[in-house]
């Protein structure tokens, strides 16, 4: 079995057997980071691009720290510190960046579709790391990854996803991801957060967190996010959390071994309360350790054989 | 394509014997010994020479599995990134002698490959090795310590064990052809 694909651009396009190849995959390398000598030789020579032109932290952190674990060679460009400031365009930046024969770029951009056009016109592997309000794979892949852990299947289960789902690249990953595999997925939000047709992706829409989380196994919480919005969307952060965000009331509506996953970074006190942000049911940091397993995963089989030349 | 066994149920079962009362006779000092077995069906092996090694001694040493393909030296040179198996080091490996155990040493590389793995779990006091099968080809400086049969082959052999564990039946055969 194989990942017979140069690029990971998007969940929607990956197979079943696929997303079940890099899930097991990463089983394997997560115990890479819980030995002493957190390194193994496997992708030794090779070098990965973190181009990134949104602010994050822990994802190209992330990214990067997979990429050392595998033993080859990270290089992190950010906007602030990048030619784009001199007005060079993207397709200017990434042919520039490949003529120094890089083996994969790891992009993560504004505009929905960037990762696809920067694929079609370089050789080297590109990784989508978050488009726009488009896809965010490698975050649906670790949620899937975290929620296999702890429930063994996916299937059936009952997944809330709550928040700005408009604007949330990781909703639609998630989504796609664990609709596939089988599970149910209710959307909730403010009428203003979801977007038409949402339900054609093989979700239950609503508008009352309640009954997206009655009886959830898996509540998961979107950020607000405040950079993508004129904040028009909600009267307030304060009648946001009110009303939608998540406390130990809402949560008890919930399965009683419910987990609550967040992407982060959280904004403490309103899609979640602290409390149940730091609870026990709460994997917000699991997330964040098998984020690096699952990367490493998609470095090895996207990297690992060799490719064919076009 | 024409198949000759080499080794039957029996048979393997004697040397599997043999090999634990080597193993045995080596190392006086059983709690330092730890089994580290080669996936897929080294890793079968071994627990199998646990098993013998305690009928001998009345002593459970440490077993476990090491997978090299991390490690390996062709990633990046075949068509299929290879499957990673599991890795299961149980007790620390430091200053302990580990046999490692693998079905048939061939090219050495994947030997070269789990001892490198290995010095990443700790530093252990030796590290040695026991096969069931010796077809010769080296690539590598490699000597197995501990051998269940040699088997001379030509290069263009294939040489298959198979394990109840994982095959239903106990046989060691030679095929014209590799895989």
């Amino acid at each position: 079995m194989r990942l017979d694909r140069k690029d990971l651009l998007t969940i929607k396009d990956l197979s079943l057997d696929e997303i079940g190849l890099i899930l097991d995959t990463a089983a394997s390398f997560k115990e890479v980071s819980e030995k002493d000598i957190k390194k193994v030789p496997t992708l030794r020579g090779r070098t990965i691009i973190n181009l990134f032109y949104e602010p994050s932290t822990r994802t190209r952190t992330s990214f990067e720290i997979a990429a050392k674990r595998m033993s080859s060679d990270a290089i992190n460009i950010s906007l602030a510190a990048s030619s784009v400031k001199k007005g060079e365009t993207l397709s200017d930046t990434a042919r520039n960046l490949e003529a120094m024969r890089p083996d994969c770029i790891v992009v993560r951009h504004g505009s929905a579709g960037t990762p696809q056009m920067l694929a079609r016109h370089l050789s080297c592997s590109v990784v989508n790391a978050g488009d726009g309000a488009h896809e965010h794979p490698t975050q649906a892949l670790l949620d899937l990854f975290t929620v296999k852990e702890h429930k063994k299947h996916i299937k059936d289960l009952k997944i809330a996803i709550i928040g700005d789902i408009t604007h949330s690249r990781v909703a639609r990953s998630n989504i796609y991801a664990f609709t596939k595999l089988g599970a149910r997925v209710t959307a909730a939000g403010p009428r203003t957060m979801l977007p038409p047709g949402l339900s054609s992706l093989g979700c239950e829409v609503t508008t009352d967190p309640r009954e997206a989380i009655k009886n959830a196994d898996v509540v998961m919480m979107l950020r607000i996010q405040s950079e993508r919005q004129n904040n028009s969307a909600i009267p307030s952060a304060r009648e946001y959390a009110r009303v939608y965000g998540l406390d130990k009331e809402k949560l008890s509506l919930a399965a009683k071994d419910a987990i609550v996953m967040h992407p982060g970074p959280i904004n403490r006190g309103v899609e979640i309360t602290p409390e149940v942000a730091d609870g026990t049911k709460s994997l917000i940091l699991e997330q964040v350790t098998n984020g690096v397993a699952v990367r490493m995963a998609v470095f090895y089989l996207l990297l690992g054989p060799v490719r064919e030349e076009d | 394509m024409s198949t000759a066994t080499v080794m039957d149920a029996q048979q393997m079962e004697r040397a599997l014997s043999r090999l634990a009362h080597e193993i045995v006779e080596k190392n006086n000092n059983i709690n330092d010994l730890v089994l580290l077995g080669i996936p897929t069906r080294g890793a079968f092996l071994a627990l199998r020479l646990r098993d013998k090694i305690k009928e001998i001694k009345g002593h459970t040493v440490a077993v476990g599995a090491v997978d090299a393909t991390m490690y390996r030296d062709d990633i990046g040179i075949k068509k299929e990134a290879p499957t990673l198996k599991e890795m299961d080091i149980p007790v620390s490996i430091d200053g302990k002698v580990v046999v490692l155990v693998d079905d048939v040493l061939f090219t050495g590389r994947t030997i070269r490959a789990a001892m490198n793995a290995l010095m990443d779990f700790g530093r252990p006091l030796c590290i040695r090795l026991a096969v069931l099968v010796d077809r010769g080809h080296r690539e590598l400086p490699i000597k197995a310590d501990y051998v269940g049969k040699n088997i001379p082959t030509s290069m263009t052999e294939g040489v298959k064990v198979l394990i109840g564990e994982t095959d239903g039946i106990n046989e060691v055969y030679v095929k014209a052809e590799q895989d």
